[in-house]
């Protein structure tokens, strides 16, 4: 377990610089230091020399892959692309194109973030199965079909609808709750519950089909058969016997998405004012921060890498005749 | 003069390579049956229909002319040209005869708050409209009826319901008719803050986001398809060298990825202005690369499907047979392995498509979508966000928008669902 656990994590490490390469390709063989001083120069009056000493101040003035004036090892670790990467892996995110410790901003901004995902999440997860087990219990009756039928409803409308619908039904109209912005603490509830339950409600209609295929599959297995044979209600072998079994499949799904909840989501927070680390990217983006967005990128291949181990180790743990080689 | 522009030719391209291939795959006896038995199902019928129109009306929005005024104006353009100078001030309510806000007139020296009258607006009409319409639509349904008498003889609609084929083309024609004799007299979604008509912006979108949802995929085929099928055939180091490539693809977060990619392609064109004449070309060329965009992040899935069908159809008797009497790689990729691959690669094209759609909505609203001067629904909704907040509320661009943009995705869903359910007996 322990060296299976060991490998995992140094096959990681190529993927990792891979995602570095992507992003370091994407941002500097088209944007180069150059045009990224001449952006926080100014475009105005700009000469060469206050380029070069821009360049130097923040480590732009190395050559990118290979270094040819240096000896030894030096070729490839005296280079930008080296220089970089090692940083982004000790999680030292550098200064934004603005002059803020990134780092410190994302550990600011995790919190809010997790506020919203987790509980999203997790109220998602039960509404999902619970509701899936339903349609199971009454599977290929009205109920059901109704349910599948509501179901590919609420898929094929925007996310956006939802968002903008239940802000203007529940702030503008209702006023039951603030239409956006966040406060820190016990009051963070006020600002959060709107978006927890649209981001449940418009995860409904794909989550219902997904664990309704999955107990469909299970409920034809010969364990279930006895089960009721043996003469247990409808509704406790469901929910005693194949949503136990079931399980495997969820976690496989479930697991990889944990980590990924302290990226928080870029449209939910930046519709409710929520100042996470989605609200945190999109202001990036639209900012044209490219340190940020590096940062970000790692940061999320880096939580998503984590989540496929993790989905491992839950699949051994729940599953005894799992053995890894 | 006919002036065509990047994403016509290739959207063109894709409904001529997919005519071509459909007829190719429908001399086939077996897969024609499946395809047959898809449209047994009368939702199913109803939902490709609702497909097919959007895709026309796209494809009539893909030819580009050249107008006298130097202006780039599309066949769709020259349909609905009466609402391109039907312009009133500012917002005006679905149907409304008079402006939205009130305007401060002067009137026999007293200064009045009024809603002043709209210019573009002839009352009365909507019974006359309507009745016309059904009448049309009845006269168009006939025509098509007599003029292919044997159309459900061997098409893949043979077997679906005649009652509910015939009646959603009705339904279709005669909505698109009303839509048209309506916009006449009425500005039937209203109009927006500079007093444009939401009707024919909503109506513009529909190209937007079906060659988003179908160039994205034609893009991303060909690296699917040779990846895919090289992994699974090759096995060895080029399956572990593109197995990494997928999974370094696959953990970077999409959005970011996409975002990353766009950023660096709005650059490129901030610094290549001699690559377009016009806005509109500077527009067409953002949506292409989009386009490309979305495909470069979007082909795993369908790589990693492909791999593992590769996987399965190279060790099948016929292509061991193959090999033994000599026939060299190429061959039996030509001829054995891709051939038995294209069904599903068009399940992932329906498949793909409603979330393009509705991702090309999100990624307009984060910045990094199609340009803010294009048509499209996400920038719609985009507008629409700002006109909730208002005071009272102007909520028919947000309304348009969602009937135009749900009535397509639900039906490519449908679709998608039927396609799976027929082709993948597990799903049953």
């Amino acid at each position: 377990m322990l060296k299976y656990l060991i490998r995992r994590l140094l096959y990681a490490i190529p993927i990792l610089i891979g995602v570095n390469l992507i992003t370091f390709a994407l941002f500097f063989m088209v944007n180069t230091p150059d045009d990224m001083a001449r952006i926080h120069l100014g475009a105005k009056q700009t000469t060469p020399e206050m380029i070069a000493a821009w360049k130097q101040a923040h480590g732009y003035d190395k050559p990118l892959f290979f270094n040819g004036n240096a000896e030894g090892l030096d070729t490839l670790t005296d280079t930008l692309f080296f220089q970089q990467s090692v940083r982004l892996f000790t999680f030292d995110f550098g200064l934004s194109d603005s002059g803020r410790d990134i780092g410190a901003d994302i550990q600011q901004r995790m919190w809010p973030s997790l506020a919203l995902a987790l509980p999203t999440f997790l109220l998602g997860l039960w509404v999902n199965i619970t509701l899936a087990l339903v349609a199971v219990l009454f599977r290929y009756s009205r109920v059901d079909k109704t349910a599948l039928v509501a179901a590919v409803l609420l898929m094929s409308i925007s996310g956006l609808f939802y968002i903008i619908g239940g802000q203007v039904l529940f702030s503008k109209v209702l006023h039951w709750v603030p239409i956006s912005g966040y406060q820190p603490g016990a009051d963070a509830w006020r600002f959060l519950i709107l978006p927890v339950l649209i981001g449940v409600f418009a995860g409904l209609g794909a989550g219902l089909r997904w664990y309704r295929t999955l107990f469909l599959e299970e409920v034809n297995k010969d364990y279930v058969r006895t089960a009721r044979a043996k003469g247990l209600s409808e509704w406790r072998t469901l929910s005693r016997h194949v949503l136990r079994n079931g399980l495997l499949p969820i976690l496989t799904g479930v697991v990889v998405v944990i980590p990924t909840l302290f990226m928080g989501s870029l449209v939910m927070e930046s519709f409710f004012g929520i100042p996470g680390l989605g609200s945190y990217t999109i202001e990036a983006i639209q900012g044209q921060d490219f340190a940020i967005v590096k940062a970000m990128v790692f940061l999320g291949a880096v939580l998503y890498i984590a989540g496929l181990i993790l989905t491992d180790i839950a699949y051994a743990w729940a599953d005894p005749r799992v053995r890894f080689k | 003069m006919i002036a065509l522009l990047w994403t016509d030719v290739l959207v063109w391209l894709l409904v001529i390579m997919l005519a071509l291939w459909g007829r190719l795959a429908m001399r086939d006896a077996l897969v024609r049956a499946r395809w047959q038995q898809v449209f047994a199902s009368p939702l199913a019928t109803i939902s490709a229909i609702i497909l097919i129109t959007y895709l026309k009306l796209a494809l009539l929005d893909s030819i580009h002319l050249r107008m006298d005024d130097g202006q780039l104006r599309s066949l769709l353009d020259l349909i609905f040209y009466h609402l391109l100078d039907a312009s009133e001030r500012t917002y005006s309510a679905p149907f409304a005869t008079h402006e939205f806000v009130k305007s401060v007139v002067q009137q026999d020296g007293q200064v009045l708050q009024v809603h002043l009258p709209l210019r573009h607006v002839q009352p009365g009409m909507v019974w006359w409209d309507l009745l016309l319409a059904a009448a049309l639509a009845s006269l168009v349904v006939w025509l098509t009826r007599r003029g292919v008498p044997d159309f459900f003889k061997n098409g893949i609609f043979a077997r679906s319901p005649r009652g509910v084929f015939w009646g959603t083309a009705w339904g279709v024609w005669f909505v698109l008719i009303a839509l048209w004799l309506l916009s006449h007299h009425y500005h039937v979604f209203g109009t927006d803050k500079v007093g444009n008509d939401v009707l024919y912006q909503a109506i513009k979108s529909i190209r937007t986001g079906v060659l988003i949802g179908t160039l994205t995929t034609l893009l991303m085929l060909p690296l699917a398809i040779g990846l895919g099928v090289a992994a699974g055939y090759f096995k060895g180091w080029v399956d572990d060298i593109i197995q990494y490539l997928y999974t370094t693809l696959n953990s970077i977060p999409g959005v970011l990825l996409i975002a990353a990619a766009v950023l660096v392609m709005q650059g490129m064109l901030e610094t290549h202005p001699d690559w377009f004449g016009s806005v509109a070309e500077r527009a067409d060329l953002r949506l292409l690369f989009l386009t490309l965009i979305l495909g470069l992040t979007s082909w795993t899935g369908l790589c990693r499907l492909l791999r593992a069908e590769t996987l399965k159809l190279s060790a099948v008797e016929y292509v061991t047979a193959a090999r033994a009497l000599g026939a060299g790689h190429g061959r039996i990729l030509l001829r054995h392995i891709v051939p038995n691959l294209m069904h599903l690669v068009l399940i992932s094209i329906v498949l793909d498509f409603s979330g393009l759609v509705l991702a090309e909505a999100v990624l307009t609203y984060v910045g990094v979508g199609v340009d803010p001067t294009m048509n499209s629904w996400g920038n719609m909704i985009n507008a629409a966000r700002l006109e909730m907040a208002r005071e009272p509320m102007v909520w028919w661009t947000l309304a348009a928008a969602f009937v135009f943009m749900s009535l397509v995705v639900l039906a490519a869903n449908l679709l998608s669902d039927r396609i799976q359910q027929v082709f993948n007996p597990r799903n049953a």
